[in-house]
């Protein structure tokens, strides 16, 4: 089904596609490579990868002293929360608009819609006054909160939402059924590969949130990794040591990594929206 | 059509105040933490607020006159709008060559499309570490490929020509998996048949491409585009981990500008003023996004 063409074109631009892949891996490679180096090592070569001395003192050093456990269970809980509060919300209120009728519900749809033209950039001093009044700041509360807010989600269901056929629910209407008990054994199970992809792209977001961290967690027990990463980067290269940073970086990348692969079906379907269509 | 399906479902499909209950819960978080701060950011980009002289008075338009004339604010909407221009058309022609080429059935074609996505779950902390590491002025990864190749060696984050375009080069290399997954989810939409009908008629590659692929993707382009530019007028960690806005405020975005009068500086009348002029930005790139799309449906 390919594009016909001839043989040699087809093996040149797929040549030139695998070398711009190395390009693409070599960073990651490099760095995961240079890790298992001693850093007393590193201060005079990092251009040797197969041999020289190997070590795994730069991970024991990061078991043993960093307070990155902390911050992997710190962002473990808020993107967990946060996905799981955003699904809910989220599924409730797209049905609502998809689904049922009351006063007024053209008006607040177009309203919650005009949310998506907003980026989150554009509220943060704001959002940091009105944690700061009710002294929240440095809470799982104050990070996991403000996310919730953007209306993408519920974009999301109410457009899924809408494609469910109308008869399936019917059937459970004229069994004097509640809209509430509708919702949870109908319409739900129907609407798992929306609230896949909601989900993943929720707490990868989450995960990954740097700005809002940023400003709401000043205390270091509060960090989540991504923060708590960037805490280690300001003095660079001068107090632990080249390799330690390395290992930090294969230390945190790895597990999303290793996720990714494992997921890596739902996650492409999620971002193509291959799932919504 | 759905008026008379809600008439003979009446005692269900009629109109409820109870059913507004499905949209509270959302509504309640929606005003609280979007409606009100933007409404409350309007009026702080109002006052002058300082939080370490504790001072807040009504002030006006000042802040937004300020902005007009602070050099460091002007420079980092230029270098935002550059930032822009030099990233979105290499993610647009990037993403669908690799798409193009990835669009292969087997396992090569599975293991590269995976290799380029694969970075985007990377956090920004992750990928900013790596790329300084390998951009360390001495020890890293390309200076030591310079090194082997007898080139001299050179600091593309300590320079004012460099700084820039190396923090779009690093953008494209994190996130250049979403459009071509994007253009990849479009290409396996277009039907074969008119494939098989190009190869009839003997059409070469480019031809091909140009008349026959091109149009049926035309609309993901458009996407594709349009969502790569209001995400990469959002940009900001790269900037700030790699270089912290310079050197000599070469690199820094607005949205770092608004970070700093915000929150290390604590002039925020001032950040709020910034984060209106964001905020309009975006909605003049959004305006354009509905415009577009709405002519297209003319094509």
């Amino acid at each position: 089904m390919n594009i016909v063409g001839n043989n040699l074109a087809d093996r040149l631009v797929l040549a030139a596609v695998i070398a711009l892949a190395i390009v693409w891996v070599a960073p990651l490679m490099w760095v995961f490579a240079l890790s298992f180096k001693p850093n007393e090592f590193l201060t005079q070569r990092t251009d040797v990868i197969f041999s020289g001395p190997f070590t795994l003192k730069n991970y024991i050093d990061i078991i043993g002293t960093s307070a990155v456990f902390r911050w992997i269970v710190n962002s473990i809980i808020v993107a967990l929360s946060q996905t799981l509060a955003m699904l809910v919300l989220a599924s409730l209120a797209g049905y609502g608009f998809a689904r049922t009728e009351f006063p007024g519900k053209n008006v607040l749809f177009v309203l919650v819609l005009a949310g998506l033209a907003v980026p989150e950039q554009a509220i943060i001093v704001p959002l940091h006054l009105m944690f700061a009044d009710l002294e929240m700041h440095n809470t799982y509360t104050a990070l996991i909160l403000p996310r919730l807010a953007m209306p993408f989600g519920v974009y999301l269901m109410t457009q899924y939402f809408k494609a469910i056929p109308r008869d399936i629910e019917e059937a459970a209407l004229l069994d004097n059924a509640s809209r509430l008990k509708i919702f949870f054994r109908v319409i739900l199970p129907l609407s798992i590969p929306a609230q896949a992809t909601l989900g993943i792209f929720t707490f990868l977001h989450a995960w990954n949130d740097y700005l809002w961290p940023l400003i709401s967690a000043s205390k270091p027990e509060m960090y989540t990794l991504t923060l708590g990463l960037a805490s280690t980067q300001s003095n660079f290269g001068q107090s632990e040591g080249i390799g330690y940073l390395m290992s930090q970086a294969v230390f945190a990348g790895l597990p999303v990594f290793i996720l990714y692969l494992f997921f890596q079906k739902y996650i492409i379907a999620a971002v193509s929206g291959t799932t919504v269509k | 059509m759905k008026a008379v399906a809600d008439h003979g479902h009446g005692r269900v499909h009629g109109a409820r105040w109870s059913n507004a209950l499905f949209i509270a819960p959302f509504l309640a978080v929606y005003l609280a933490l979007l409606v009100a701060p933007l409404v409350r950011g309007m009026w702080t980009s109002l006052q002058d607020l300082d939080m370490l002289s504790q001072t807040s008075e009504f002030v006006g338009l000042k802040n937004f006159a300020d902005l007009w004339g602070d050099e460091i604010f002007m420079g980092s909407v230029r270098n935002t709008f550059c930032f822009v221009l030099m990233s979105t058309p290499v993610f647009v022609v990037l993403g669908l060559a690799l798409a193009l080429a990835l669009n292969r059935p087997g396992r090569t074609g599975a293991v590269l499309r995976a290799i380029f996505f694969g970075s985007s779950v990377l956090s920004v902390t992750i990928v900013t570490l790596v790329w300084k590491l390998v951009l360390m002025p001495h020890h890293g990864l390309l200076a030591n490929l310079a090194n082997a190749a007898g080139l001299p060696g050179f600091s593309p984050l300590t320079s004012e020509a460099w700084a820039l375009p190396t923090i779009a080069a690093v953008t494209v290399w994190w996130i250049i998996g979403l459009p071509m997954m994007l253009f990849l989810a479009a290409l396996q939409q277009v039907p074969g048949e008119v494939y098989e009908a190009a190869a009839l008629d003997n059409s070469s590659r480019w031809r091909t491409l140009v008349h026959i692929t091109l149009p049926a993707i035309r609309r993901t382009v458009v996407l594709v585009a349009v969502i790569e530019v209001i995400l990469q007028f959002q940009v900001f960690g790269q900037a700030q981990l790699l270089t912290q806005g310079g050197p000599n405020n070469s690199s820094r975005p607005v949205v770092q500008f608004i970070y700093e009068s915000g929150f290390t500086h604590w002039t925020l009348g001032n950040a709020a003023a910034a984060s209106q002029v964001l905020l309009g930005i975006m909605l003049v790139a959004m305006a354009l996004q509905m415009w577009v799309s709405g002519r297209k449906e003319a094509f």
